[in-house]
C-alpha cells in the first residue's frame, strides 16, 4: 500500500485550459476516471477543475481528519466514510442542486445506506468485489482441470496454497478485506468484530503465509498480466485490467475473475463534499455532472467497474454490462457481503493481526 | 547587540522549526484517539483546565506492554548502526581518492558526488528497485556472466535496504571526510615515511587519526537520518523488515492513533538526542582546537 501511496500523491494530474476564476478540486483514486470526462467538465461549466488522486484510504482519511484539505470532492470506500461522517467531516448534499439523482440505481442505494443513513452525504460513484484471480493454465496445471478457482479453498486452503507456491501467489495487503475472507472460508460471519473471531482469521492466515510470495494492493495488475504469478487476492476491476493486458499483449495469459461462491466482499465507493470544502456549489456541479448517464457510462467503459446509476447502464458497452464479474447476476448478487467499521480497540487488534501475518512479529 | 542578532537569528530558528513543533507533538503524545477533527482529545479548544486534566502518560505504557515496539526500536538502530559503517567502508576510500587526485580534477569529482542531488531522492529509489529486482538489471548481469544460475532475491529483504541506505547517504559520509582530508598537510605524510613509517602505517597512525573529526561528523550524519528512515524501507524492504518508521507510519494511517503515533515519535528523539549531543560535543571541541 505505502508503495503505492507515494506514487499515487507524485502522480497528482494538473488540469488547466485558461484562466479561470472559478475552481473545484477533485480527489479520486488513481486510474479511476476517463480523463477526458474532466476535460467535457471544464468546457460545460467552464469551472476550472483540479483533479489529485490518491490510492489509499488511509491517507485520505488522515487528510480529512486532519482538516482544511483544501478539496471540494472526495472519494472514500463505504466504511470509511462511515467513521468519516461521525467525525463530522462531511457535509449534507442539497438535492435541490442534484437533478441527476434521479439517475440513481435503488439495488446500490439500498446497500450504501448502511454507511450513509438515507444517502444523504454521499453519492455512489463505482462498486465491486474483491475476489480471486487466476492464471488459469498455470493454476490447472499445479492443481489438475478440476482446480476450484471460484472457491476461497483455493487461495485459503494450505495444501492447495503448497501446490501453488510455485507459480507464484500474491494477497492484497488489506487486513479490512483479508480478514473478512478467512473467517467466510471458516463460515464465521465475515463481519464479526469479535477478537475470538480474528485470532482464527489469523490462524488460517498464517497456516497459509508461507505460501504468499507478496502482500501488495496493486503490483498484482502487472506481475498477473506478465505471467510472473498464477494467482492474486484482489480488486475485481483491478484483476479484469490484468486480463484486459494480457489480452492485449498477446502473450497467451489467460486470466479470470471470480468472487468466490462461498461468499465474497462487496465495496462502494462513494462521493461525498468535506465539511470545510471552499467552492460548494462547484461541488455539487461536479456530482451532478458525474451522474449525467452518459458521463457515468464513459468512467464505467474506462475502467471496468459497476456503478450504481441505473440510467447509464443502457450506454454501457456490452464487455461491462454483460460481464457477471463487473455486474453480477442476481444469485451471486445475493451472496456478496458488506462490512462495517471497526471499533478503534479491535481496530488496533486487527492492525496488529496483520502486522504478525506479514513480518512474524 | 550585534552579537545577540547573531544567537537569537540561529536559537529563534531551532525555536519555530523544532521545539514549538516537538511540544506539539508531545501535548498530543499525551491526549486520547478520538473519532473527531482533529482526531483526538482534549483540544486548546476545550479550555487550558480541561486540557491539562486531560493529559496523561498512558500511550507511553502502552509502548511497553507489546513487543512490537522494542523490536521495532532495536531493529531500526541495528539497520542505522550497520549502514553506516557500510557506508564508512565505501566512502573513506572515494574520500580519500578525491583528496589525493590531482588539483584541477577535484571540482569535478566533487560535482560528480553531489550530481545525484540533481534528482529527486524518491527516483533514485524507484531506480534501484529497477536495479535490483528479480528480473532487474543486475540479476540479468549476472546470469549473463554465468556467475548465476537462478535470480538472487535482493528486493524486498534487508540487503536491499542496506544498499538503499548506503547508496543514499553516501554523499552525506564523503563530503566530512573529504573537506578533512583536503585540509590536511601532506607534509606530515613524508615527514612520517622519513621518520621510518611504511604507507601503511602512515596512513593508520597519520591520516586515519587527523581525520578522525570528519569520520566522526559523517558517521552522526548517516546515522541519525538512518535511523528514522521510512521511505527506503518501505519501498525496498520486504514484510520481514521492521523500522521504527514504519511503525509510526502505521500508527498513524491504519490505526489513526494520532497519540500513539506521537508517543512512539517522541520516544525515536530522545533516542536521536544521545548521538546528537555527541555529534554536538565533537563539533565544540573541534571548533576549540581550531580556534
Amino acid at each position: 500500500m505505502i508503495k503505492t501511496l507515494l506514487t499515487g500523491t507524485a502522480a497528482a494530474a494538473l488540469l488547466t485550459t485558461s484562466a479561470l476564476a472559478e475552481e473545484v478540486r477533485v480527489y479520486n483514486w488513481s486510474d479511476y476516471i476517463d480523463e477526458e470526462l474532466l476535460e467535457k467538465f471544464q468546457e460545460e461549466t467552464g469551472i476550472k477543475l483540479i483533479y489529485d488522486v490518491f490510492d489509499s484510504n488511509e491517507v485520505l482519511e488522515t487528510k480529512m481528519l486532519a482538516g482544511g484539505s483544501g478539496y471540494d470532492v472526495v472519494v472514500p470506500t463505504g466504511t470509511f466514510l462511515q467513521r468519516q461522517i461521525t467525525a463530522g467531516a462531511f457535509q449534507k448534499l442539497d438535492p435541490a442542486k442534484l437533478p441527476n439523482l434521479k439517475n440513481m440505481w435503488d439495488v446500490v442505494e439500498k446497500r450504501t445506506v448502511q454507511y450513509d443513513p438515507e444517502n444523504a452525504y454521499s453519492i455512489n460513484y463505482m462498486w465491486g468485489t474483491t475476489g480471486i484471480g487466476v492464471n488459469v493454465d498455470k493454476v490447472k496445471e499445479a492443481l489438475g482441470d478440476d482446480a476450484p478457482i471460484d472457491s476461497l479453498e483455493l487461495v485459503m486452503n494450505p495444501d492447495n496454497m503448497a501446490k501453488l507456491a510455485g507459480c507464484g501467489v500474491y494477497f492484497l495487503d488489506a487486513p479490512a478485506e483479508m480478514l473478512p475472507m478467512a473467517m467466510k472460508y471458516l463460515g464465521l460471519n465475515p463481519d464479526s468484530h469479535e477478537l475470538e473471531d480474528i485470532e482464527k482469521a489469523e490462524e488460517v492466515m498464517l497456516a497459509i503465509r508461507p505460501y504468499i510470495q507478496k502482500f501488495h494492493s496493486s503490483e498484482y495488475i502487472q506481475a498477473l498480466a506478465n505471467g510472473d504469478i498464477c494467482v492474486a487476492v484482489g480488486w475485481s476491476g483491478d484483476i479484469l485490467q490484468a486480463r484486459d493486458r494480457a489480452a492485449e499483449a498477446e502473450n497467451g495469459v489467460e486470466i479470470a475473475f471470480h468472487a468466490a461462491k462461498e461468499g465474497a466482499q462487496m465495496w462502494f465507493d462513494q462521493m461525498a463534499i468535506p465539511i470545510d470544502a471552499p467552492n460548494v456549489d462547484g461541488a455539487h456541479k461536479f456530482l451532478n455532472f458525474i451522474m449525467d448517464a452518459q458521463n457515468m457510462a464513459a468512467a464505467s467503459n474506462y475502467v471496468n467497474y459497476a456503478n450504481g446509476n441505473k440510467a447509464s447502464q443502457e450506454f454501457l458497452i456490452e464487455d461491462v454490462i454483460g460481464d457477471p464479474a463487473i455486474y453480477p447476476d442476481e444469485a451471486t448478487l445475493n451472496n456478496l457481503f458488506t462490512t462495517s467499521p471497526p471499533a478503534p480497540k479491535v481496530q488496533r487488534v486487527i492492525t496488529r493481526t496483520w502486522t504478525k501475518i506479514k513480518s512474524g512479529i | 547587540m550585534r552579537r545577540f542578532a547573531m544567537i537569537a537569528v540561529p536559537y529563534g530558528w531551532l525555536a519555530v522549526l523544532f521545539l514549538i513543533p516537538f511540544l506539539i507533538v508531545f501535548k498530543i503524545s499525551l491526549s486520547d484517539a478520538a473519532l473527531a477533527i482533529p482526531p483526538y482529545a482534549p483540544t486548546m479548544k476545550d479550555g487550558f483546565g480541561a486540557l491539562l486534566q486531560g493529559l496523561d502518560f498512558e500511550n507511553f505504557v502502552f509502548l511497553t506492554t507489546d513487543d512490537l515496539y522494542y523490536k521495532a526500536y532495536l531493529s531500526s538502530l541495528k539497520i542505522a548502526f550497520f549502514s553506516t559503517f557500510f557506508t564508512l567502508l565505501v566512502g573513506y576510500p572515494m574520500a580519500y581518492g578525491m583528496a589525493r587526485a590531482p588539483e584541477e580534477w577535484r571540482a569535478t569529482l566533487m560535482l560528480l558526488v553531489i550530481l545525484p542531488f540533481w534528482t529527486s531522492f524518491l527516483i533514485r529509489v524507484y531506480a534501484l528497485i529497477g536495479i535490483l529486482s528479480n528480473e532487474g538489471l543486475l540479476n540479468q548481469f549476472l546470469l549473463w556472466l554465468g556467475v548465476i544460475s537462478e535470480p538472487l532475491v535482493i528486493l524486498n529483504t534487508n540487503i536491499a535496504v542496506y544498499v538503499g541506505i548506503v547508496y543514499t547517504y553516501l554523499p552525506f559520509m564523503i563530503l566530512p571526510i573529504y573537506a578533512a582530508l583536503d585540509r590536511m598537510d601532506d607534509s606530515l605524510i613524508e615527514a612520517a615515511e622519513d621518520l621510518g613509517c611504511s604507507r601503511m602505517s602512515a596512513f593508520w597512525l597519520v591520516t586515519i587519526p587527523l581525520s578522525k573529526n570528519g569520520i566522526i561528523a559523517g558517521c552522526f550524519l548517516v546515522f541519525i537520518p538512518a535511523l528514522g528512515e521510512f521511505v527506503i524501507p518501505s519501498l525496498l524492504g520486504g514484510s520481514g523488515t521492521l523500522m521504527i518508521g514504519k511503525v509510526l507510519f502505521e500508527e498513524f494511517f491504519n490505526n489513526r492513533d494520532w497519540p500513539v503515533a506521537s508517543a512512539v515519535a517522541v520516544i525515536l528523539l530522545l533516542i536521536l538526542i544521545i548521538p546528537i549531543v555527541l555529534f554536538q560535543r565533537n563539533q565544540q571541541k573541534q571548533a576549540e582546537a581550531e580556534g
